[in-house]
């Protein structure tokens, strides 16, 4: 059971500059468990105490994974996941939507 | 330094104008590695927000996937701030992403004057740098040239 997990450039420092690795997992949070095993770092990048970090974004396939299952999003062999970082900001006194 | 044409200079100014008093957000992509914005790509702010702004979560994704397709990157990452200087805020600076990304702030809050400058964001450390405009070249015309019916 493999899945391919894409690697936006801010977090290629924890690949080895590698763009996309291979990482298995019946879900989004043993895929994470997983990668974390060989790529230290990764997770605490991804993950917070209260789950996904508000500004990653983590899409099986073509869909976010927030309309999904989340953390607990169920994953299948071949399947793709990908990691963006929100492209987002706003102005000084300003406080993120969660 | 920034390098940018007039052209897209201008297409900035006008998303951020249009938007108004939204904050207005988009990328200039260009080849990877080149350092040259070519493509401008105004995105929608998800957020709709004056104090806000945030690439939608499915654009953000096809926007990605299509400068991947295309070996380009996103030269410029351009927002407005409406009521405030053309300067990153504490949220801008948290939450940049894109070490090799201009950063590029547009301010509105003049009516008549657009506040433009670029910076770098790397590692929560700002650098204004300095924004070289250049003239838009005519496109040369070599539609004839092609087209030109055989004598």
């Amino acid at each position: 059971m493999s899945v391919e997990v894409r690697i936006p450039t801010i977090l290629r420092q924890y690949t080895g500059g590698e763009k996309a690795v291979a990482g298995s997992g019946a879900t989004l949070v043993e895929l994470i468990d997983d990668l974390e095993s060989r790529h230290p770092g990764l997770r605490d990048r991804l993950v917070d105490e209260k789950g996904l970090r508000r500004f990653v974004n983590v899409y099986l396939n073509d869909e976010d994974v927030r309309f999904l299952g989340g953390l607990e999003t169920s994953l299948s062999d071949g399947d793709n996941v990908t990691v963006l970082p929100a492209v987002a900001g706003g102005a000084p006194g300003a406080t993120a939507r969660a | 330094m920034l390098q940018i044409d007039q052209e897209i200079v201008d297409a900035i100014v006008a998303h951020a104008r249009r938007d108004h008093p939204d904050e207005a957000c988009g990328v200039v992509a260009g080849p990877a590695g080149s350092d040259r914005p070519q493509r401008f790509i105004p995105m929608l702010n998800a957020a709709r927000s004056p104090t806000f702004y945030e690439f939608d979560s499915q654009d953000l994704l096809r926007l990605y996937r299509e400068l991947d397709d295309r070996d380009e990157e996103p030269v410029v990452i351009y927002h407005s701030h409406t009521a405030t200087e053309a300067y990153p805020s504490r949220t801008d600076i948290s939450l940049a992403m894109e070490p090799g990304a201009h950063y590029v702030l547009v301010s509105t809050r003049e009516p008549d004057t657009t506040d433009l400058r670029s910076y770098r964001i790397v590692d929560g450390a700002v650098t204004e740098e300095e924004v070289r405009v250049l003239p838009t070249l005519q496109a040369v015309d070599t539609s004839t040239e092609r087209e030109a019916p055989q004598r």
